[in-house]
């Protein structure tokens, strides 16, 4: 038997597919059009749903009458997801749900259910806290050192008002499902963040066996946090499908339902005072902040402010949470930490200006309070942004950007995140051809998890990454953890990195006494296992695995639960820097340019992580200048939900986008750290600085759209 | 989307007498960009489609002496791609530009462009045109108006007029041909455009069974002409506001100006006192200044939407200043 294995990365100079910017293992299949998302799954017999959802933000039933529905063409079945007297509190709330022949036919009988509504009063913006009365909730005052007094020692004070609103995660692949429930085999088509769990967690609601249920998704087209549940749309999709007899039944949130009510990130207001000495050392921390996540409000996680800035050793917060009339918050990539960057980051580049200092010269100063990476870190990192971004040949103080209507800015935001590796499980088959397949019950949200599951099987068995065939997104594989916190390329790597080294050592045992070395002193390079260092003693791939007779190898591999390990760590920062131009005239923010610096480890694939950073800045940009969820006071309603009103950037509005992800030593022998996260949490603040910088004046509520901007603007003349 | 019957005739008096005299009866379909929306909100419910894409009369673009005659099926890219209208209108050419996207451009028509619906949210979320609120009122003064009209607004019409096409069309002076059953009227762009009254009028004078078969444009011959628009997004987004401004010029100065503002309105908007402003003045920028403000005189922003009025005075200037580099 194999003594423990040493399973630890090859070193840096000695890794072959580690670290290549290889494309996506799945890229042709996506980019034309063959890969198969849960949308595009197509059963005989299917039938398709629609949802009735309430027009009323908050309501409570009196009546629901489906008969005219029952009797619509071409309705199969009809379900109830919602009673008489129920009080209803949000608009967007399905009702319930038919399944028909097609989906005109669908979307046809679902109007012809009679609800009859007792409207009550909602409240649905959460901007004006004087406005929220009952709704607002209020938290106890958290206390650290003795903030008064430090503001009363305090050289400069500076106050502002900063605020972001809810964002809706916009998956372009709404939420939903294919359901075909059979009386012994219930198959289950989602678009899920959670292959492993998701069929299991739904069938403990429906009360059949999780035995039966069979999960499949091959790809998935955006989740973003929102896609966890199975939700209340794939209950009621299985209850057509079993209320139909069996059939397969194509259910999907609809885009303007799924803006409303598919998840959302909460919203953050503040009013903030900051104390400093005159050499910008920040001595004091103060904010009233109020947000909400929907009807169960949402709070200020202990200890999360200032963002970064951990240690600024005086504070004092409030926080209150509102509760409103519109859909629940979801986890949002990096759950509050964008919302409590740009707070932090804009209240300190205020601070900055105030104090007429250079703001890199400051934050270098205040990263003495940064918690982990650390100081250091992020030091060399805003550095090295700063220089990318050729600060000191275009950085201006503040509104002195020069003459004419068009003024650029820079501006800087910081972000950080844990990282880590979810449990995960894996399990190399070597089979007597040569060929080698990955199982894992794990997931690609479009974030290349299935091309680097190949890169490490390739790695350790030293093979192409064409030679390994990756099989994920079936419950039938061995369990993996859900993708959210950014786990997965920690879980699925250290997985995959175990179970293949497990099966190699078996093939190393078959082919020992050929070789003439015990097991331990052989290796597998470049298609080949030979006596280590001496490629004259070796044996093909395919000589080896034919030795195997007729016996496949089989081995498992496992991340346990999350802890850091010698595999994989937790804990990265970076440093986002933005360059604007705002034409003062019009309010149009135009984004010259984004410096992204970002430490995530050991990098396993530097394309598909540099596409992570390219992704997160366009979101950041997104949620500075376009996105936000509008509710109407009078009517409740959302009054954006689709893409005009709900306006996302497109490639022109981006800019160009500078990413230098950190590979030096120091950050390699730490190991694989999740990077779906960090680089969406500091952009918004650094553009919003940015505009700050270029116009000489904040504008305190994201997104800066022209309106805000040349509000902000008349403020100052 | 409710099941219809689909309708493809081949003359434009067939296609009349396919249409019906309510809009439950018949919609038109050119390149359904628009209506295909409007049909799966159940925002429009026609029992009948008439496709307009198989009358060859409604299609092509043709210069003479008379001016440009565009047929109502040229799509957006086609209008784009002409050298004529290149070269000579570029104030249709920007409108052309700006809008959404090259898929949108080629499926779009100019015809669908002057017709399709307002961007009103509450119109499309199925408020109704004038946007009533459950006790009949409107709800767009006290609700959000960003997005809606600051000219012209005092209802019950406050939404903006969708069409990047007619304020152009109007700075030229071009007519429309709306055909029905009674015969063929000629019809200034300008009275083409209404702000409807009553939640059954309509955007524009058309009746359910009128089609609009093709836009004449004066020769621009000597007629100095552009458009700006201030769009947030560079793809996929209709403009904030714009101006489009045709010049006839003697020597250096403005003999004659039209200066007509896009997306303020529920109408294309003539900014009378801006073009009065600019008769007679030099063409420098004292007087696109001045122009330039009074083009927003008399203003009437609702509670959201003051911002439009400042985009809309920028948008007249940068136009004007376009104007004023261009050859004629
Ligand atoms: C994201 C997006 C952005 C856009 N941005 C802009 C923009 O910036 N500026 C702009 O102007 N437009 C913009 N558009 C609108 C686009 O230009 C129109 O949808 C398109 O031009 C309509 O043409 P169509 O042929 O598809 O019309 P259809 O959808 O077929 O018809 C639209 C309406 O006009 C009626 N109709 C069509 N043809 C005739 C006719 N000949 N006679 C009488 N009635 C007729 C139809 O019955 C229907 O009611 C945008 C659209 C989208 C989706």
């Amino acid at each position: 038997m194999a003594e423990t294995l040493d399973y630890s990365w090859p070193a840096k100079e000695k890794r072959r597919v580690i670290g290549k910017p290889l494309p996506r293992i799945d890229g042709y299949a996506k980019s034309s059009g063959r890969a198969k998302y849960a949308y595009d799954v197509h059963r005989p017999g299917m039938l398709y749903g629609a949802l009735l959802t309430c027009p009323h933000a908050h309501a409570r039933i009196t009546s629901i009458d489906t008969s005219a529905a029952e009797k619509s063409p071409g309705v199969m079945a009809v379900d109830l997801m919602a009673r008489p007297g129920e009080e209803i509190q949000y608009a967007g709330y399905e009702i319930a749900s038919v399944a028909a022949t097609t989906l005109e036919q669908a979307r046809d009988a679902v109007r012809k259910i009679k609800v009859a509504y007792e409207v009550l009063p909602h409240l649905v913006d959460e901007r004006d806290l004087a406005k929220a009365g009952s709704r607002a909730k209020a938290s106890g005052e958290q206390v650290s050192g003795d903030p008064d007094q430090a503001f009363k020692e305090a050289d400069v004070v500076s106050e502002g008002f900063y605020g972001i609103p809810v964002l809706t995660h916009c998956c372009m692949e709404a939420h939903g499902q294919v359901i075909e429930w059979k009386p012994d085999r219930f198959d289950y088509w989602p678009s899920t963040q959670n292959v492993s769990g998701v069929g299991g967690d739904l069938a403990k609601v429906l009360e059949i066996p999780a035995t039966n249920v069979h999960t499949h998704m091959e790809a998935m087209g955006g989740g973003f946090g929102s896609k966890f549940s199975h939700d209340r749309i794939g209950e009621t999709c299985a209850r057509l499908s079993r209320k139909a007899g069996g059939r397969p039944v194509k259910l999907f949130l609809d885009r303007s339902t799924e803006l409303e009510i598919a998840g959302n990130r909460p919203s953050f207001f503040a009013r903030i005072k900051l104390a400093a000495k005159k050499d910008g050392m920040v001595t004091a921390w103060e904010s009233e902040s109020w947000a909400t996540g929907g009807p169960g409000g949402a709070n200020l996680p202990a200890g999360s402010l200032p963002y970064v800035f951990r240690g600024v050793p005086n504070k004092r917060m409030t926080h209150t949470s509102v509760s409103i009339n519109a859909a629940p918050q979801r986890a949002w990539r990096a759950p509050n930490n964008p919302q409590l960057s740009y707070l932090t980051c804009a209240a300190m580049e205020d601070l900055a200006a105030k104090l007429n200092m250079d703001p890199v010269e400051f934050f270098h100063k205040n990263l003495e309070y940064a918690g982990a990476p650390g100081p250091d870190v992020f030091r060399a990192q805003l550095q090295k942004a700063a220089e990318l971004a050729e600060w000191k040949k275009l950085w201006r103080p503040r509104g002195q950007s020069g003459p004419g209507p068009v003024k650029r800015g820079l501006g800087i935001g910081f972000n950080m995140w844990y990282g880590l590796g979810h449990a995960s499980r894996a399990l190399t088959r070597i089979h007597p051809d040569g060929s080698v397949e990955v199982e894992i019950g794990s997931q690609d949200l479009g974030t290349g998890t299935r091309t680097v599951i190949a890169m490490v099987a390739a790695e350790t068995l030293g093979l192409p990454v064409s030679a390994i065939k990756v099989k994920i997104g079936e419950n039938a594989y061995p369990p993996s953890g859900a993708s959210g916190g950014s786990t997965t390329v920690g879980g699925v790597s250290a997985s995959t990195r175990k179970s293949s080294m497990n099966a190699l050592v078996k093939l190393f045992e078959v082919v020992s006494d050929a070789l003439g070395a015990p097991p331990g002193e052989l290796e597998a390079v470049g298609g080949k296992i030979q006596v280590k260092g001496n490629p004259s003693k070796s044996i093909t791939w395919q000589a080896a695995c034919k030795k195997l007779g007729t016996k496949t190898i089989q081995e498992m591999g496992e991340n346990a639960q999350r802890g850091p390990g010698g595999l994989i760590n937790g804990g990265a920062g970076g440093v986002q820097i933005a360059d604007v131009s705002v034409d003062t005239e019009t309010g149009l923010v135009k984004m010259n340019r984004m410096v992204a610096v970002q430490d995530c480890g050991l990098i396993i694939n530097p394309k598909t992580a540099e596409s992570q950073v390219y992704g997160a800045v366009m979101l950041s940009i997104a949620g500075a200048l376009f996105e936000e969820r509008i509710m109407d006071q009078i009517t409740g309603r959302m009054l954006n939900p689709g893409f005009e009103f709900y306006k996302l950037p497109g490639i022109g509005d981006v800019g160009e986008i500078i990413v230098h992800l950190n590979v030096e030593p120091e950050h390699d022998k730490r190991g694989v750290i999740g990077l779906g996260e960090p680089p969406v949490v500091g952009g918004i603040a650094a553009i919003a600085n940015a505009v700050a910088n270029a116009i000489g004046v904040r504008v305190p509520v994201v997104p800066l759209t022209p309106d805000k901007v040349l509000k902000a603007l008349e403020g100052r003349a | 989307m409710q099941a219809f019957e689909y309708a493809r005739p081949s003359t434009v008096q067939e296609a009349v007498s396919l249409l019906g005299n309510s809009w439950e009866d018949a919609n038109l379909l050119a390149g359904g960009t628009d209506l295909l929306s409007l049909m799966k909100d159940y925002i429009h419910t026609p029992k009948r489609l008439v496709s307009l894409k198989g009358i060859k009369e409604l299609e092509g673009i043709r210069k003479s002496a008379g001016g440009l005659r565009i047929g109502a099926l040229v799509t957006l890219e086609e209008l784009l791609r002409n050298p004529d209208v290149r070269k000579e209108y570029p104030s249709l050419a920007a409108a052309a530009r700006g809008v959404a996207s090259p898929q949108m451009r080629n499926m779009g028509t100019v015809g669908g462009d002057l017709c399709q619906r307002p961007r009103c949210w509450y119109f499309r979320l199925g408020f109704g045109l004038l946007a009533k609120g459950p006790n009949g009122e409107s709800l767009v003064p006290s609700g959000d108006n960003r997005y809606h009209a600051i000219f012209n607004n005092r209802g019950p019409a406050y939404f903006v007029s969708a069409s990047s096409f007619g304020p152009p069309l109007v700075a030229l002076g071009a007519t429309v041909n709306l055909v029905s059953p009674s015969g063929t009227r000629e019809l200034p762009v300008e009275k083409f455009f209404v702000a409807p009254a009553t939640e059954n009028a309509r955007e524009n004078v058309l009746a359910p069974n009128e089609i609009l078969t093709e836009i004449l444009v004066p020769p621009a011959a000597g007629v100095r002409n552009a458009t700006y628009e201030v769009r947030q997004k560079m793809a996929l987004d209709y403009p904030l506001a714009t101006a489009s401004v045709a010049l006839r010029m003697r020597g250096n100065t403005v003999a004659s100006a039209r200066i007509v503002l896009g997306h303020v309105a529920p109408v294309p908007w003539r900014a009378q006192a801006a073009e009065k402003a600019l008769t007679g003045k030099t063409l420098n920028a004292a007087a696109i200044e001045e122009a330039a403000k009074a083009a927003v005189q008399g203003a009437t922003p609702l509670s959201m939407n003051g911002y439009k009025v400042q985009l809309a005075s920028v948008a007249v200037k940068r136009a004007l200043e376009e104007a004023a580099q261009a050859r004629t």
